[in-house]
């Protein structure tokens, strides 16, 4: 089993990505916390939140690459099962909130404002860390598991899976937009306190999520790895590429998508999870068929099917998008806009296919 | 013989005479007659000026007793003035004048001559009425509404009657009844007479009343006839007679059961109306999807185009032509069609034929448009909402029931889509170029083998689906205003269209169309609009559970290619 996954990657390539794990998770904390503030090596603690959100990105283009890059079935509404992780993580949020909220209630805030008294049958549990993770863990997964096996079983695929995932997190937006919905509408949860005890607003408390962000992706990514490189993987590589051949070879390729449609409705809950407490909100807008657009050019932009061009990708377009927002706010979205264009139309395979084309004239002018 | 006739002739001057006698005392009678009426409309005249004078009078008494004589003397060119006195729009100048102001008091006229006089010469002040003065005023204003020779404001006054009724118009109107030749008035009147008749303690009149409440009434008697079913807290009935009660019963059932059908017409009627406008949203979509096998998610901001052409146009006709700008929305129709046509075509010519055979990457570049789209409107127009003005035959509607009014502007665009539909099913069915798109649309290939120039089919069927977006577009800043963000409103909704519908068939778009936007209608009273919104959706995703295709698939069997 071990052996199976250090086969994943030659030696040279197993020290590049432990190298980059040491770094994000040990040098840069280092630099923090022993190099004195005044230095230029100083690494600030807000960038702490703001690597942790790009991880938590980056986690959902890996689970979107999983789906779309090696199987071909492009979703548009992987922004479900990323919030369906995120409220359930800010709920255990909320509900460790206790008595200390603006109206000094046991109930959260919004519920007071709504004139509630009591807590509502679906928020029972959430005190408790364990079931908060198992909902996190389980619930994203259950509900892909269930949309998937109604829509791959009647064989929706292409554009119209697209559409129809698209409306699943329309409508599941409006529904969360209401107030009587009971997850703050709106405003979402926010005005978080505390995680396991821990303040929220303490720098060594988001270097900790961010370092358990780091290994989470990693131990992710492998994971990926693994699966893209087994012997199902090859099968959902041959379903992406001619699915009718391979029913007619005698796969039931509903199993297989569903499991890949799951496993990626489950990393990307993860990463909704993750990326909460390191924000500190969330809210129904994470739901807006543009977010779950822009995840997948993501990984357009990296290079799909390749699992670390994702990871690059979400890492390039979100780095954009913090750099635009700042500096030239009106011009991001055509940024974006062309982004979609260009890369669509001459880079389709993504930014790993510039670097992989480079390597090559590289190679030949060697050989020559 | 001579003397017969000189006696015949005596006789004739002696009538001639008397004659002239009766001419004169006729003519007396006359005189004093017409001086008589003018002295006396003169009087009439005088007491109707001073009244006026007097509705600026400090004392509020007298302003209270010149209200009464207005109404009484039953002049409707009273009526500005008094109106301006409720509204606190009528101002006293120095001098003693009363003035009428517009609404936002920068424009005035004298009460008294209607001519417009200069205000910046001039100090105000409002004379000071209280709550007894308006409720005079009130009643004047009605009795000489409901006396007024125009049936409109009849029938208004006797609308605001019904509403709040007053014991002296009631006489007023039982008065009046017997006189009044228009039937909508009359049946109006009869209503008012019947709510005052519940009131009656004569038991027959009374239940006169509750059926002709229960022939003619509306929701607005419901507050009425439950009062008569009310218990106090014994549990014993208000009102003792047990017939009264069955016929306020019965009465009420029957209203009810109007009002429901009633309620269900109206939620046809916006139903078919948001449906309609759905079809123009997704016709060019479901023709280009049916053609191309892609998606254009910039086709909301085709939409978005259409409206902001129309808004152009309006705009220019506002500046340069305001003597016909109500024509500009005819001028808008082709104008917003091209425009939306041409950035199509343009779009399809550069991006969207590079991605032929490559359906989800199409999606995401026309996504990309979409977003550049946007951000240019938001950049050249600003990002707020702009409002393009209805032409005045489009303003107002028509009040087919009791409290439910159609829209012009709806109604014009229902025939306005009926219109479209027509038209491109005629394309399509009856042209050499319809006949080549559903060629491209039925097998690329072999069209193309039989020598249609496929690419150039592309870009006219991108073009025309564009263009009806525009058109879309058009309708939909009729009736509301017109943002950068417009075309995403719609967007989902006419995917959603497409995928019920089915690709390749106009009636399956109209199906589709039509359908969603009764059943969202329909949903929304029940459910509530978000909750309906999200019912349409589940019911959709099942459908496409149990018909992939959509309604109306084309039959046979088709394997991925």
């Amino acid at each position: 089993m071990i052996r199976k996954f250090i086969h994943l990657h030659s030696l040279r390539e197993w020290l590049f990505i432990f190298t980059i794990l040491a770094i994000a998770t040990v040098l840069l904390p280092l630099f923090n916390i022993l190099v004195p503030e005044e230095s230029v090596l100083h690494v600030p603690n807000y960038m702490f939140a703001l690597m942790g959100k790009y991880l938590c990105y980056a986690l959902v283009a890996l689970a979107i690459d999983l789906i779309w890059g090696y199987t071909g079935i492009l979703s548009l509404g992987h922004g479900v099962f990323f919030s369906a992780g995120g409220y359930a993580m800010g709920m255990y949020l909320m509900r460790s909130v206790g008595k200390e909220g603006v109206y000094k209630s046991d109930l959260p805030d919004f519920m007071v404002f709504l004139d509630w008294k009591e807590l509502p049958w679906y928020w029972y549990g959430f005190d408790s860390f364990i079931f908060t993770l198992l909902v996190i863990l389980i619930l994203p997964a259950l509900f892909a598991f269930t949309f998937g096996y109604f829509a791959f079983k009647s064989r929706i695929k292409g554009v119209y899976f697209a559409i129809i995932t698209q409306a699943m997190t329309f409508a599941l937006m409006l529904l969360f937009f209401r107030n009587e919905t009971g997850f703050g509408g709106n405003n979402g949860l926010t005005d978080f306190k505390r995680i396991l005890g821990y303040s929220l607003q303490e720098p060594s408390t988001k270097m900790s999520l961010y370092i358990i962000t780091a290994i989470i992706l990693f131990l992710s990514y492998i994971l990926s790895r693994y699966v893209v490189q087994s012997k199902l993987g090859r099968v959902l590589t041959a379903i992406r590429d001619a699915e009718s051949r391979v029913m007619f070879s005698g796969y039931n390729t509903v199993h297989y998508k569903l499991f890949i449609w799951t496993l990626s409705a489950f990393l990307c809950g993860i990463a909704g999870a993750l990326y909460v407490p390191q924000v500190g909100i969330i809210n129904p807008s994470e739901m807006q068929p543009s977010n779950s657009i822009e995840m997948a050019i993501w990984v357009a932009v990296g290079g799909r099917g390749t699992l670390s061009g994702a990871l690059v990708g979400a890492g390039l377009v979100n780095g954009a998008k913090s750099w635009f927002t700042v500096a030239a706010p009106d011009y991001w979205l055509y940024f974006l806009g062309t982004l979609f264009i260009v890369v669509t139309l001459y880079f389709p395979k993504g930014f790993t296919g510039i670097f992989a084309r480079f390597n090559s004239k590289e190679k030949s002018k060697e050989s020559t | 013989m001579k003397q017969t006739c000189l006696l015949i002739k005596s006789r004739k001057s002696k009538t001639t005479i008397r004659g002239c006698k009766v001419i004169v005392q006729l003519f007396g009678v006359f005189v004093f007659l017409i001086v008589g009426i003018f002295s006396f409309s003169i009087a009439e005249a005088n007491d109707f000026e001073s009244s006026i004078k007097d509705l600026g009078n400090k004392s509020r008494s007298k302003i209270k007793l010149a209200v009464k004589r207005l109404g009484n003397i039953g002049n409707p060119a009273a009526l500005p003035a008094l109106e301006a006195l409720k509204d606190n729009h009528l101002q006293i100048s120095s001098d003693g004048s009363l003035i009428i102001l517009n609404e936002s008091e920068d424009q005035g006229r004298y009460a008294l001559s209607g001519n417009p006089v200069d205000l910046s010469s001039l100090t105000l002040h409002k004379p000071r009425i209280n709550n007894s003065v308006r409720r005079v005023l009130s009643m004047a204003i009605g009795k000489l509404k409901l006396t007024s020779d125009s049936p409109q404001v009849r029938l208004q006054a006797a609308g605001q009657l019904l509403k709040m009724p007053s014991t002296d118009l009631v006489e007023l109107v039982e008065k009046t009844l017997d006189r009044e030749d228009n039937d909508e008035v009359r049946k109006i009147f009869i209503l008012v007479l019947a709510k005052e008749g519940l009131k009656s303690d004569d038991k027959n009149r009374r239940l006169k009343s509750l059926n002709i409440i229960n022939e003619f009434g509306n929701n607005d008697f419901k507050t009425d006839l439950e009062a008569l079913l009310e218990k106090d807290d014994t549990g014993n009935f208000l009102e003792g007679d047990s017939e009264i009660r069955d016929h306020a019963a019965k009465a009420i059932s029957t209203i009810e059961n109007r009002q429901f059908f009633i309620n269900q017409a109206a939620n046809l009627f916006y139903g078919l109306s948001l449906g309609s406008i759905l079809l123009l949203a997704a016709l060019g979509l479901a023709i280009t999807f049916g053609l191309m096998g892609i998606i254009n998610m910039a086709h909301g901001e085709m939409l978005m185009l259409g409206a902001y052409a129309t808004f152009l146009v309006q705009n220019l006709f506002r500046e340069y032509l305001p003597g016909i700008f109500d024509w500009y929305l005819v001028i808008a129709i082709p104008i917003s069609f091209i425009v939306s046509a041409i950035i199509g075509i343009i779009l399809e010519r550069t991006i969207i034929r590079h991605l032929y055979g490559r359906p989800l990457e199409t999606l995401l570049a026309t996504w990309g448009i979409s977003l550049i789209l946007i951000q240019s409107v938001r950049l050249l127009f600003g990002a707020q909402n702009v409002k393009v003005a209805n032409p005045s035959y489009l303003s107002g509607g028509i009040e087919v029931f009791h409290g439910v009014v159609l829209p012009y502007n709806r109604i014009a665009i229902i025939m306005f889509v009926v219109f479209v539909v027509i038209s491109i099913w005629m394309l399509l069915q009856k042209t050499s170029l319809g006949l080549q798109v559903r060629a491209v649309t039925q097998n690329r290939e072999m069209a193309s083998c039989m020598g249609i120039s496929t690419h150039k089919i592309d870009m006219y069927t991108f073009g025309l689906g564009s263009g009806v977006a525009g058109l879309g577009g058009l309708a939909l800043s009729q009736i509301g205003n017109v943002g950068p963000e417009l075309g995403q409103l719609y967007i989902v909704d006419s995917f959603m269209v497409v995928v019920t519908g089915g690709v390749g068939k106009i009636a399956g778009t109209v199906a589709g169309a039509l359908g969603l936007g009764i059943l969202n209608k329909f949903l929304e009273p029940v459910a509530g609009a978000v909750l309906g919104k999200i019912i349409v959706l589940i019911l959709i995703v099942i459908l496409i559970q149990k018909r992939p295709q959509g309604l109306f698939a084309p039959k046979g069997r088709m394997m991925d290619n």
